[in-house]
């Protein structure tokens, strides 16, 4: 498939298998759904609106609870607790009250002896509406002042006048859609009730803790009363973060009515159709900029699809505004986000988290400059890069590392850009060809830290037993990023021994308490500082200990390769460790972490919202067939920044898989809406994730070799989310082959997915622009 | 029901008609085989059935377990993921997929393993030099999503998969022995899942039970049961009925029984037909081709399968038979008469589908189009076959799937067509009088307009590519 995949080599020794790469190869690794059952175990399914907006006038459940198999059928009024699930701000009622929000809004719920009979049992309600006026669009939301909070901007000096005032000028706006996450677990919930009136429950979430607090609410019990474990995902993405609660909290009703064991698991277009996704974005911007393409001034207004309820879209429209600059400075500035309340299920968290909408609207802008000023797209990105005295971002962060001049210089080099540039412009001047080529290099730059600043904060808990055996938890959760693979790595190399002495298991909010999602990148980040942190309050009580026990200095004694060397002795760790037990040492330890230097005002937009920055540059090539739209990304060249990496292998599975869900949102993957608000791409079959042959046959990816220069983790970058912006350079790469049809004079305005049918739609604008210059 | 799974043989009793293979494998403990999609659109299911040819050949193929029918593994060896290591060493492809670092979060994982290791077991079986790896394994996960890794880890995993010499087949001995000497003809049917074996035996349950609970592959039926959770108290599974499993090839007519799969018509068509393979490749997965049939494409009656209108501007006909044995012939063309809706009388099925060689051999270009190049459904599907002589049409049919309610020929304009001389000038007078005849609707998978330009195109590109003009397609340059 690729020519060459590389990475440093002098990160090689961190290299490690997944921890649980034969037990997924072998079957044995275990999800939600592969809990033997017990044989009074109920399944739950939901009734769903029909309508997006509706008042529910009467709900007939008699057939239902008729139903063979149905054990027991809840509404809104059987909620024992609170009944409203938001993560963060209310609005987010588990099951509907009087008015349906969106197609597909949970009515009721039933739990059978089977998932089968539960879904026949609620497909036999009988439903009264009142069809109320549905909100569907950014646009009729800005026009009726439809919010789920708040609009909030950045503002920097005049922009008005200063862009009024600039030498070139251009605007554009785009439509830019969300994404279906598609992890291949689908949302699923198991919960055991306990004897103590609580419930264990058995979850597929990044957010433990918030599945535990909604779970204990809605039940109307102390938080203590209910376990939440999380061993793995079978994918997340940012979709198990706040939409894994529900179906814990109405799997944790039914167990607590039924005193039987509950497993609400959504079978896939339930889940298509019934948990968030990426926003859709209205974008809108207007650029003032010099002869040399160096922007003067910017006004962006992101306007996001939020849907019915907030859930966590303040962040995601904070993420996109902190972030429509991608890497660029604006000087003056007016960057507006609003969070449009929409007839919709209620958009969440996906990789990125808002930022990939801010961003494109930055690339969109250097692509629409180069060609008013008949540049190349990378002179101009190169000209507005963050450098000494252009270095305040439009939130009042000082960019202090300008790493990207760097990056794209290297990738620039060693991908050929400038050769290709102009075989590319031969190929596109080349006759009677039906094919044209693109190509471009752009470039990402994410910030990492929580933006809600609390949540920066990790916390781990760590047993040293008396065979030398160590065992670790910590609040975050394994979806496949690798975090636990990278944690062990960290905690065999804070004590000295071998991975092997190592044991990470499930995430438990009786372990852990008080998590912060496995979110914002942030997991090995946060996670691996408070491992570190039990760590070395045990290597440190084990060395003091074998000071005074073998009566010498503290720097007399290294623990390396699982032995103790204590003077010119040598002893096996295990020896040492259970010597300290017998002389009555403690060989466990909480360990802690909280980000430090952060800190925001929104209402100054003064701070540090982030901790760090991660970078990384992508060029992509593609080939475009002008009679149907139809084509192919041929070559991806990747760079970035990852600091020194905790394990590499890991870093480029995160980067190319990044990479790829990242083109997919940008491509074939098209979230589609009826005028109804019923969603139309709602399987697999009308929804489509990049399958291995759209994958670039040349795809060069490599880490950019530079420590993190702040304190992290053994000077390690996160990973998780950044890569998947890196995509944009496919985006840009079919905007620019597009533009060639017209000379580079004219710059469709192209809308995201660029699907065949998009780039077709392209095509044909530009070639309009060369019939009316030829006229 | 007896058959061999992974290392054991087991007699399955007393199970529902519509049990799927999934729900039977999980129920059963192995839940090492997952639930992705239940629409064998992700491949997370996937697992390996063996079963003897008939040319007395064992084969392993890999089919979707999510909507293939438990019924169907009569007399098979099914291998999970978890009947594939052999006494504690891992197996190639779960070596491999290792070693490269190929799994994250690893829910699909167990499906590529399978694919992965259905490559290498065909690579045992087979005498032939492997050819492109690359291009082998991409192929050969064409029916396995993967949300996490971006692919690259899978496809070298792959290669290098097929490039172990120390493979060894799944078939065990005792696998073997079952696979070669299991009865088929006394093979008792279970309960309500009945497995005709000759088109008498199949009359009399048709007769009985209408024609509503025919099941081949089960690839789009099977949907009904996971996705509208119908239930089916009883199944016919042709896919048995010798005589609806029969190619027959002369020079005049190729013969293809209604329960053959797609995978083998992609082998009838490998010398004769450059476009039918490629639209064949680009049909489906692998995991769908293995079991859906070109009598399930018609049968299903969708305006936007592939093969109808291949056939249509082929001039095939269908050999259609009742439940009293009585058989009629009609054209691929006359099959439909409305959405959803056929020509089959209650009691009637499509027996065979018989293909004029002659018809194969002319000029013909299918082209589809569709979001995503592998698995999956088309917006526009275009079918063209021309004949003539070099300075006048002799004849041409066209026709398109996904631009109306059925697959329809566009005679108005092979009308138009028809005994002239081929020029420019006439190809834009054509398109521009296919734009008069069709009225294509929006969907979720193209609008109305683009479905229309599409249609026109590939009329454009099919007669100019007739006058000699070469117009490839994005997927042919690579």
């Amino acid at each position: 498939m690729n020519d060459v995949t590389r990475w440093n080599t002098d990160n090689v020794e961190n290299i490690e298998a997944h921890e649980s790469a034969v037990k997924h190869v072998t079957g044995r690794a275990q999800y939600v759904d592969d809990i033997a059952e017990w044989p009074d175990q109920l399944h739950v399914a939901t009734g769903k609106s029909v309508h997006a907006h509706a008042r529910i006038l009467n709900l007939d459940l008699s057939a239902v609870r008729a139903c063979e198999d149905v054990i027991d059928v809840i509404t809104y009024d059987d909620i024992p607790g609170d009944g409203d699930v938001g993560t963060v701000y209310e609005g987010d009622p588990l099951l509907a009250t009087e008015v349906v929000e969106f197609v597909g809004q949970p009515l009721f719920a039933v739990a059978a002896t089977s998932l089968s009979a539960a879904k026949y049992a609620v497909e036999q309600a009988i439903v009264e509406y009142e069809v109320l006026e549905a909100v569907l669009t950014p646009q009729a939301a800005l026009d009726e002042s439809s919010f789920v909070l708040p609009e909030k901007s950045f503002v920097r000096g005049d922009v008005d006048a200063v862009i009024a005032g600039s030498p070139f000028r251009i605007k554009g706006e785009q439509y830019i859609r969300g994404q279906e996450h598609f992890y291949l677990e689908g949302q699923v919930s198991l919960c055991i009730p306990n004897e103590d009136d609580g419930v264990h429950v058995v979850s597929s979430s990044q957010h433990p803790t918030d599945v535990q607090k909604l779970v204990a609410k809605v039940l109307a019990l102390p938080i203590h009363q209910v376990q939440v474990e999380v061993r793995r995902m079978g994918g997340g993405f940012g979709g198990k973060e706040s939409q894994a609660a529900p179906l814990a909290c109405m799997a944790a009703i039914f167990a607590r009515r039924t005193n039987r064991p509950v497993k609400f698991r959504m079978p896939r277009q339930d889940d298509m159709i019934q948990t968030g996704k990426r926003h859709d974005f209205w974008n809108r911007y207007e650029a003032g900029f010099d002869n040399k393409g160096r922007i003067q001034g910017v006004t962006m207004d992101l306007a996001a699809l939020c849907g019915y309820s907030p859930d966590l879209s303040e962040g995601i429209v904070d993420r996109a505004m902190f972030h429509a600059d991608n890497s660029y400075y604006y000087d003056a500035t007016r960057i507006t986000g609003y969070r449009c309340k929409t007839h919709t299920v209620s958009n969440t968290a996906f990789r990125g988290f808002g930022a990939p909408k801010g961003m494109i609207a930055a690339e969109a802008m250097m692509d629409d400059i180069a060609v008013k000023l008949g540049l190349d797209p990378l002179d101009v990105r190169i000209a507005n890069l963050y450098q000494e005295g252009r270095a305040v971002t439009p939130y009042g962060q000082t960019i202090e590392q300008h790493m990207l001049p760097h990056i794209i210089s290297q990738l620039e080099r060693t991908c050929d850009y400038r050769q290709r540039r102009d075989e590319i412009a031969e190929f596109n001047k080349g006759g009677d060809s039906h094919f044209r080529k693109g190509l471009a290099l752009t470039p990402v730059k994410f910030g990492i830290s929580f933006t809600a600043k609390h949540l920066n904060q990790a916390s781990a808990l760590v047993h040293v037993y008396t065979d030398g055996s160590i065992h670790v938890n910590h609040g975050g959760t394994e979806m496949g990023q690798g975090l636990y693979t990278k944690v062990a790595q960290v905690a065999a190399r804070a004590m000295g021994v071998s991975l092997a002495r190592i044991q990470v298991s499930a995430t438990r909010t009786d372990k852990v308490p008080n998590t912060s999602p496995t979110a914002a990148s942030s997991g090995s980040d946060l996670n691996g500082m408070a491992v570190l942190d039990a760590m070395n309050q045990i290597r440190e009580r084990l060395i003091t200990f074998a000071a005074s026990h073998f009566d010498c200095a503290q720097e007399e004694i290294s623990i390396t390769d699982d032995k103790v060397r204590i003077k010119s002795e040598t002893y096996e760790f295990a020896e040492i460790v259970k010597l300290a037990y017998m002389n009555r040492v403690h060989l466990s330890a909480t360990g802690f972490y909280k980000t430090p230097k952060i800190s925001f005002d929104f209402d100054t937009t003064t701070g540090r919202p982030f901790f760090y920055f991660a970078n990384g540059a992508a060029t992509s090539e593609v080939i475009v067939d002008t009679r149907t739209g139809e084509y192919r990304v041929t070559r991806v060249d990747i760079l970035h920044d990852v600091g020194q990496s905790l394990n590499p292998a890991i870093d480029m599975g995160q980067i190319e898989g990044g990479f790829v869900q990242g083109m997919g949102w940008l491509t074939t993957e098209e979230l589609l809406w009826d005028g109804e608000g019923r969603l139309i791409s709602d399987s697999p079959a009308n929804y489509k994730i990049p399958t291995a042959y759209d994958v670039p046959r040349t795809f060069n990816v490599d880490l950019y070799d530079e420590a993190n220069r702040e304190e992290t983790i053994y000077r390690s970058k996160a990973v998780g989310e950044p890569p998947l912006m890196l995509a944009l350079s496919v985006w840009c790469a079919l905007r620019d082959a597009c533009a060639s049809i017209a000379d580079y004079r004219f710059s469709p305005p192209m809308n995201a997915p660029a699907t065949n049918e998009e780039v077709y739609r392209c095509i044909t604008l530009a070639k309009d622009f060369m019939e009316r210059v030829d006229d | 029901m007896e058959f061999v799974l992974n290392k054991e043989r087991v007699q399955v009793l007393d199970i529902d008609a519509d049990t799927t293979v999934l729900n039977l494998l999980r129920q059963r403990g192995l839940v090492g085989t997952k639930e992705g999609c239940a629409s064998g659109d992700c491949g997370a299911c996937t697992v390996m059935v063996g079963a003897v040819t008939s040319d007395g050949q064992i084969e392993y193929k890999i089919v979707n377990a999510c909507i293939t029918l438990a019924g169907s593994l009569a007399g098979t060896h099914v291998v999970t993921v978890e009947g594939l290591q052999n006494g504690g060493e891992l197996h190639p492809a779960q070596r491999a997929m290792v070693e490269h670092h190929a799994s994250q979060c690893g829910y699909c994982t167990p499906g590529f393993v399978m694919s992965l290791a259905n490559l290498v077991e065909e690579q045992i079986e087979s005498d032939q030099p492997a050819g492109n790896l690359c291009e082998i394994v991409t192929r050969g996960i064409s029916g396995n999503l993967c949300r996490c890794t971006g692919y690259r880890p899978i496809v070298d995993a792959g290669i290098s998969a097929l490039n172990d010499t120390s493979s060894l087949s799944v078939c065990h001995d005792d696998a073997r022995d079952f696979l070669q000497t299991y009865d088929h003809e006394n093979d008792p049917a279970d309960g309500s899942y009945h497995r005709p074996r000759c088109l008498e035996d199949l009359d009399r349950f048709v007769g009985a039970h209408g024609n509503q609970c025919l099941v081949a592959g089960a690839t789009d039926f099977g949907l009904e049961i996971t996705q509208r959770w119908t239930r089916f108290p009883m199944i016919i599974d042709i896919s048995k009925v010798i005589e609806m499993r029969e190619i027959g090839i002369s020079d005049d007519e190729i013969s293809i029984g209604a329960s053959v799969s797609y995978s083998e018509v992609e082998q009838i068509f490998a010398e004769r037909s450059y476009p039918f393979v490629h639209i064949l490749h680009r049909l489906g997965s692998r995991q769908i081709r293995n079991t859906g049939t070109l009598g399930g494409n018609f049968a299903n009656a969708s305006p936007i399968a592939d093969t109808p209108p291949v056939f249509i501007v082929w001039e095939a006909t269908l050999e259609l038979r009742n439940s009293k044995g009585q058989t009629r012939e009609v054209s691929a063309e006359e099959f439909y008469v409305g959405y959803r809706e056929t020509i089959l009388a209650s009691d009637e099925y499509i027996v065979r589908i018989v293909i004029p060689v002659a018809c194969v051999d002319r000029f013909h270009r299918l082209y589809k189009h569709s979001k995503r190049i592998e698995d999956d459904i088309s917006s526009v599907m275009g079918a063209f076959s021309i004949w003539g002589d070099d300075q006048n049409i002799g004849g041409i049919r066209i026709s398109y799937g996904g631009m109306a309610a059925v697959p329809v020929r566009i005679r108005e304009v092979e009308a138009m067509l028809m005994g002239a001389a081929l020029n420019i000038e006439l190809v834009e007078e054509a398109c521009a009088r296919l734009r008069t005849v069709m009225t294509p609707m929006t969907d979720v998978r193209a609008s109305a307009g683009f479905r229309m330009d599409m249609a026109v195109e590939m009329l454009d590109r099919a007669l100019r590519e007739y006058m000699g003009e070469k117009l490839p397609r994005v997927d042919d340059l690579l």
